[in-house]
């Protein structure tokens, strides 16, 4: 955040500094200020606020995506939802998919910046390496994936028939298929938890582990008794994006599986998805929405809560 | 350099282990750009033998000649440049008015826009489909872009980063009778070129990335960006026939952004600690 000296140059001789009541005019409420926020705040009216509304209005109305009809029919959308058993289904699946995936992203991404955080060329590129999947799109990685995992020709089949093993077929199985998906999602997106834990590593301040040298700390002693405890919050960060992200999995499950094998891996995004498009019933899809949207609400006011700025709400 | 500070035994034993994880972690890419050389026929038989020849280039020259996988590299590019553009002028304007001016009413629209974080595009995609149908934009690409511009993470992003920036140098500006504009675009913007790069990465990342909204409001092919075209390739993926055409297609889509990346890694990577670095800080 370092200023170039050019800017600095140009503001003119700074030693004329203003005297604080006109300072304090400097920041006089105008609402011509408002013209700054003006565009984003129309786009973000019209192309976001409007369409939650509409959402939730179409969440109490019998609605055909193509005829456009509508008639009201109040809760009854959200009545059928508890009764669905293949929406009870896909909550389920929705949740097995957190509980897969998101210890596997906070204990793996930290345990490679504990690893990684050190300085070297070596170390660099394998970090990159780590990271470099996290930049292909989802089709890459589905289809890099689908081409691994066939049976016979793929990669992991033939690697198992090396060490003698069988044929498993990991995305036509009813209990494999979804954590198949899982751990192809780790393996896309490990990079970004794991940078998020690099960078609060080097926030530690060095004398911390000046201090517990001098003791003569063993390394295990100084990583549970200095490290761990400075990444607590880190940690929590890491884990509430990944629980947010991971609730919202839905194309690497229809591009892998197509949400089966009979709803085993089928998400609650498919679930909307395939109402609105496929059955085109927009009412139920809407509402359905409307659950993960309360869902949501609770996960990022928690992690608003947890980056909150100190200093800005100290203003 | 490095490699001259004393390792111990145990970090030896690590980066050992590391480097064989991170191979481990790489092989289905580099299976599948080997196999991409390789003849459709023979990958019909076997796909063990993946650097023994015989090679071939016919994968790739079928992708110039047959698919329509040059029309969807513009259309990304075309979608992802303007919603990265967009979104990077529309948040630092708006970013700054929320962080430096004052205006009836700040405080109230600033909340409404932070309460833009908890709600997923999954859940505002249908009526926002409709609308779009309504106005005639499916299968365009103001259709394809605008969604992306309302999206409020770099509003967020930009409110914080010009907080930080001490207000001593704007009022020295505005003592010199220079207008809010001027003192935004001559004095702040070029402070900011840091969150600004860092915003512009992710805009562009998940622009180029985007699946749902592109699968919804693309319904012509020739209209698809390359992540929606190139799904569509993998339905009819049973018939296997064309094993070394699908394995070039990933590589053809794969390697533009994995070279942008390699050259772009260190702001890409400190783009990324950056953002974790601002809200750590605060603890």
């Amino acid at each position: 955040m370092s200023a170039p000296a050019s800017t600095l140059a140009a503001l003119g001789p700074v030693a004329r500094r203003p005297p604080r009541a006109q300072a304090a005019g400097v920041r006089r409420s105008r609402l011509s200020n408002a013209l700054f926020v003006l565009p984003f705040v129309l786009l973000y009216a019209v192309l976001v606020l409007v369409p939650l509304a509409q959402g939730f209005w179409i969440s109490f109305h019998e609605h055909d995506l193509l005829s456009d009809e509508h008639t009201w029919i109040g809760l009854e959308n959200y009545a059928n939802l508890l009764d669905d058993e293949i929406f009870l289904q896909v909550l389920w699946n929705t949740l097995r998919f957190v509980l897969i995936s998101v210890p596997v992203f906070v204990v793996l991404s930290l345990a490679l910046a504990l690893a990684l955080n050190r300085p070297g060329r070596l170390s660099a590129w394998l970090r990159g390496m780590f990271f470099s999947a996290s930049v292909l799109s989802v089709t890459i990685v589905t289809l890099v994936w689908r081409l691994a995992l066939m049976p016979d020709r793929g990669l992991v089949a033939q690697l198992l028939s090396h060490v003698g093993l069988g044929d498993v077929s990991f995305l036509t199985s009813e209990t494999l298929a979804l954590p198949t998906v899982a751990m192809i999602t780790v393996w896309w997106i490990i990079g970004l938890p794991m940078m998020l834990f690099l960078s609060a590593l080097q926030q530690i301040p060095g004398d911390v582990y000046e201090a517990a040298a001098l003791d003569n700390a063993t390394r295990w002693r100084t990583l549970l008794s200095v490290t761990l405890p400075a990444l607590k919050r880190t940690v929590m960060l890491v884990a509430i994006i990944e629980i947010i992200r991971e609730c919202q999995v839905f194309p690497q499950i229809l591009l892998l599986t197509a949400g089966g094998p009979n709803n085993s891996s089928r998400s609650i995004v498919q679930f909307i998805y395939e109402q609105a498009f496929v059955q085109l019933s927009l009412g139920y899809a809407t509402a359905a929405s409307q659950v993960l949207f309360a869902f949501l609400l609770v996960g990022v006011s928690f992690q608003l809560w947890l980056q909150r700025d100190k200093r800005g709400a100290a203003r | 350099m490095s490699v001259a500070i004393r390792r111990s035994g145990f970090d030896r034993a690590v980066l050992a282990l590391l480097c064989i994880l991170a191979f481990a972690w790489m092989l289905p890419l580099l299976w599948v750009l080997a196999l991409s050389f390789k003849p459709n026929e023979f990958l019909m038989s076997r796909t063990d033998a993946f650097l023994a020849p015989p090679y071939t280039l016919a994968n790739y020259l079928n992708i110039l000649q047959t698919s329509q996988v040059f029309r969807w590299v513009l259309n990304s590019v075309v979608v992802a440049m303007g919603q990265t553009v967009g979104v990077v002028v529309l948040s630092s304007l708006a970013g700054y008015g929320f962080a430096r001016t004052e205006f009836p009413g700040r405080r109230l629209v600033f909340a409404l826009v932070i309460f833009g974080l908890a709600i997923p595009s999954q859940s505002i995609f249908i009526p926002l489909h409709r609308m779009f149908s309504h106005w005639g934009l499916q299968n365009t690409y103001a259709g394809l872009m605008l969604p992306g511009l309302a999206a409020p993470f770099g509003v967020y992003l930009m409110t914080q980063y010009f907080r930080a920036i001490p207000a001593e140098l704007e009022e020295a500006a505005m003592l010199d009778n220079a207008s809010r504009l001027k003192t935004f675009l001559r004095v702040i913007l070029p402070l900011s070129l840091p969150a600004q790069a860092t915003l512009a990465i992710f805009t562009f990342l998940a622009a180029w990335n985007d699946y749902l909204w592109p699968l919804v409001i693309a319904t012509k092919p020739e209209m698809y960006t390359l992540t929606r075209g190139l799904a569509s390739t993998q339905t009819n993926f049973a018939q296997s026939e064309g094993l070394g055409f699908l394995m070039s297609q990933a590589v053809f889509a794969g390697l533009p952004v994995l070279t942008v990346y390699v050259f772009f890694q260190k702001y890409l990577v400190s783009a990324v600690a950056g953002t974790g670095r601002r809200t750590e800080a605060k603890a």
